[in-house]
């Protein structure tokens, strides 16, 4: 299978602190990995260094993306290349709506005009299919949305910006049920053979429906196990307690 | 030695003249022979070169004012040299500064409109416009033409209002003002007319003549409606480097104003301009303004609410770049019952700019039942650049609500990576989170307006000229 992300023995800080100690991963296309693993694990510092988020410094190892290196791209230069992150918690923007700031987004990502009409109806169509209020394509990005609706707006924009990557961030914390389960249709919608998915999570429910092929185990800025996607199942009754004994002992 | 006393007699006669006429003109800058010239040259009748002279006495009286910016690059010495009529007229297109002319082009303004706002010639399209413009109005019984031309044609009326709402005695360059002024619009909106499409100034203040120091004049009588558009939108070329306008506005009975301007003056300029309004029972008085060029501005439109029920509302913007102190703000006087003002305003400063916004607020002691409510919102967009807010009140009664509320923020680094993550480039990224903090000024202005604003917080933000 063709190689979509691959993490070699990356070291990231968050300031003076080491927070991720030398992680691999490889992610090929048509694949969808799930990071599990206990707060402060590194999680979501993974997620972010993969977009080069300034708050993060890398400072060993390689990320290659389609078999480039891109350790030294900006942010833009790398969702341009097709990786996306859903945020945990997205910012507020006030006085851009939704539809212009994806319009927006997809225009520089594309490097070429959208089509209006077939924009729109693309837009307000994948706004019914994530049982979202059309009118919300109108309302200031974020701004007054409900913690549900601000994730549902990040798959929206998953949707329409079609990344070859998709990292989700803890996209399902926070969510009732229903929430959760629109999210996992989002991303059935989304994912196919030539693109990747990285879910982020506590939770097993938002990987009832879909097909996981491997599970990962952060713990403490490694990842300490890989199994199939059993091994969510094991972890949601039995905690990472025996993880971190693992880790201790060895 | 009687000879020589002689002598010296003689000489020091000479000496005294000539001195009189050196220092005279080394010192004023202006004097009383050029503003006769000017007002002979516009054949002005008597009252208006009175009008003149008044305004030059005050000038030579009144005092820098040393409260707001630093005024001291102006060299008040060459004053004639900025007034002296037609000196535009040798402005050539050639001589437009680069950074001008790609802003031109950046902002998609065609060939002939880049001249005319050059100054040289090309106003007779423009004319054209405005002449169409005059016709459908005309049919009202609205009057819109230029000021020179108000002054003969519509003398009573004229005279009637010239003066009566910023006095010469305003400060020193509102004196200065009105002993020099050129070109500007007069608009006479009789009772009950509703005026449906702005009218803008936009094209004639690109005529040579007029300015820098143009007199507007509104009024708007009983249940009338306007709205005016000032014209300084479209980045203008001066190569004289002093603008004191003027802008006189009165609300009656019942009437409706809305001003418009979006200031964009060449980063040489000194924009100290005088607005005010006196509006009258029931009428409502909206500013919406947006500032960005300039070196230093000095801008507080003044409403006087001075009937029952009159309402004031201001939307402000202004951008102060590298260089650039923009010090700007209002004045509100609740002179009667009900009265009411609403002040919405933000600014944005980049590069060292400094943006001060000051809001003076008086409720007379009659003046119960009023209300005030003011919120300024500023965003730097780095560290080194400067943004203060300076609230005044005097409330003269305990049956008022007033409210000021003013906040300061900074572009938050995530805001931007999270637009950056979507493949926006960091200069993008800023420049869309700018557009959204002034949107609420934009959506008060009409479309191309807006349009132009967006625009120029583009280049400013992106960089995309030279």
């Amino acid at each position: 299978m063709e190689n979509l992300l691959k993490i070699k023995d990356l070291h990231v800080n968050a300031g003076e602190k080491e927070i991720l100690k030398g992680l691999n991963l490889q992610i090929n296309k048509g694949e969808v990995h799930v990071i599990m693993g206990p707060n402060g694990a590194g999680k979501s510092t993974l997620a972010n260094v993969i977009l080069n988020n300034p708050e993060y410094t890398r400072t060993e190892g390689d990320i290659i993306f389609e078999n480039e290196n891109i350790n030294d791209l900006r942010t833009d230069e790398r969702a341009k290349k097709g990786i996306f992150m859903s945020f945990q918690s997205p910012e507020e923007i006030p006085g851009i709506s939704v539809q212009n700031f994806i319009k927006s987004a997809k225009v520089a990502k594309d490097e070429k005009p959208v089509r209006i009409f077939e924009f729109k109806k693309n837009l307000e169509q994948t706004m019914k299919d994530l049982n979202m209020n059309v009118e919300y394509s109108n309302r200031d990005l974020n701004v007054g949305f409900s913690g549900g609706e601000k994730k549902k707006n990040e798959i929206l924009q998953m949707l329409m910006l079609e990344p070859k990557l998709a990292i989700l961030d803890e996209t399902d914390s926070g969510l009732d049920v229903d929430a959760i389960k629109t999210v996992s249709k989002g991303i059935n919608m989304y994912h196919n053979e030539n693109n990747g998915v990285l879910i982020i999570t506590h939770g097993t429910k938002i990987l009832e429906n879909l097909h996981v092929d491997y599970v990962h185990i952060l713990v403490n800025g490694k990842i300490i196990k890989t199994a199939d996607g059993s091994l969510a199942q094991e972890i949601e009754k039995q905690g990472y307690e025996a993880y971190r004994e693992e880790k201790a002992n060895g | 030695m009687a000879k020589t006393q002689v002598d010296d007699i003689n000489r020091s006669i000479y000496n005294i003249k000539n001195e009189d006429n050196y220092s005279y003109k080394m010192q004023k800058g202006l004097d009383e022979k050029i503003v006769r010239e000017i007002s002979s040259m516009k054949n002005e009748p008597t009252w208006m070169l009175e009008c003149r002279l008044k305004g030059l006495e005050m000038y030579n009286k009144l005092e820098m004012p040393t409260w707001g910016p630093d005024l001291s690059v102006l060299n008040m010495d060459e004053i004639s040299t900025y007034v002296k009529p037609k000196s535009e007229l040798n402005t050539s297109w050639e001589d437009v500064p680069e950074e001008i002319k790609n802003t031109f082009d950046a902002l998609g303004i065609p060939e002939a409109e880049k001249k005319s706002l050059a100054g040289v010639g090309a106003q007779y399209d423009s004319e054209v416009v405005y002449h169409s413009l005059q016709e459908d109005l005309l049919k009202q019984g609205v009057i819109y033409t230029d000021f020179e031309t108000a002054v003969k044609k519509y003398e009573n009326i004229v005279k009637k209002y010239f003066m009566k709402c910023v006095p010469a005695e305003d400060h020193k360059f509102a004196a200065l003002h009105y002993a020099v002024w050129s070109g500007g619009s007069f608009v006479y909106v009789p009772k009950g007319v509703n005026v449906e499409i702005p009218l803008q100034s936009y094209f004639r203040l690109n005529s040579p003549e007029s300015g820098q120091f143009e007199h507007t004049l509104i009024i708007v009588d009983e249940g009338a409606n306007l709205h005016f558009i000032e014209g300084c939108s479209a980045p203008k070329y001066n190569k004289v480097n002093l603008h004191a306008g003027c802008v006189e506005l009165f609300v009656k009975e019942n009437a409706r104003l809305r001003y418009s301007t979006i200031e964009n003056w060449s980063k040489n300029m000194l924009n100290l301009n005088t607005k005010k309004v006196i509006v009258e029972k029931n009428g409502v008085m909206e500013w919406v303004t947006g500032s960005f060029g300039s070196r230093i501005s000095m801008l507080y439109p003044m409403s006087i609410l001075k009937g029952d029920n009159a309402k004031m509302e201001y939307t402000g913007i202004s951008f102060a770049g590298e260089g650039q102190n923009l010090d700007t703000g209002l004045k509100v006087v609740h002179g009667a019952k009900n009265t009411a003002s609403v002040v919405s305003s933000k600014s944005i400063s980049k590069s060292g700019g400094i943006a001060t916004f000051r809001s003076n607020v008086v409720v007379a002691p009659n003046a119960d039942g009023s209300k005030s409510n003011i919120s300024c919102e500023s965003l730097m967009l780095d560290d080194w650049s400067v943004s203060d807010t300076i609230p005044v009140s005097n409330i003269g009664t305990d049956d008022v609500e007033f409210s000021h509320e003013a906040k300061i923020g900074k572009i938050s680094d995530e805001a931007i990576f999270y637009l950056m993550s979507r493949g926006l480039s960091e200069e993008e990224a800023k420049a869309m989170i700018v557009r959204g903090f002034a949107s609420p000024i934009s959506k008060e202005l009409p479309v191309e307006y807006a349009a132009e604003m967006n625009n120029l917080i583009n280049l400013e933000l992106e960089g995309a000229i030279g």
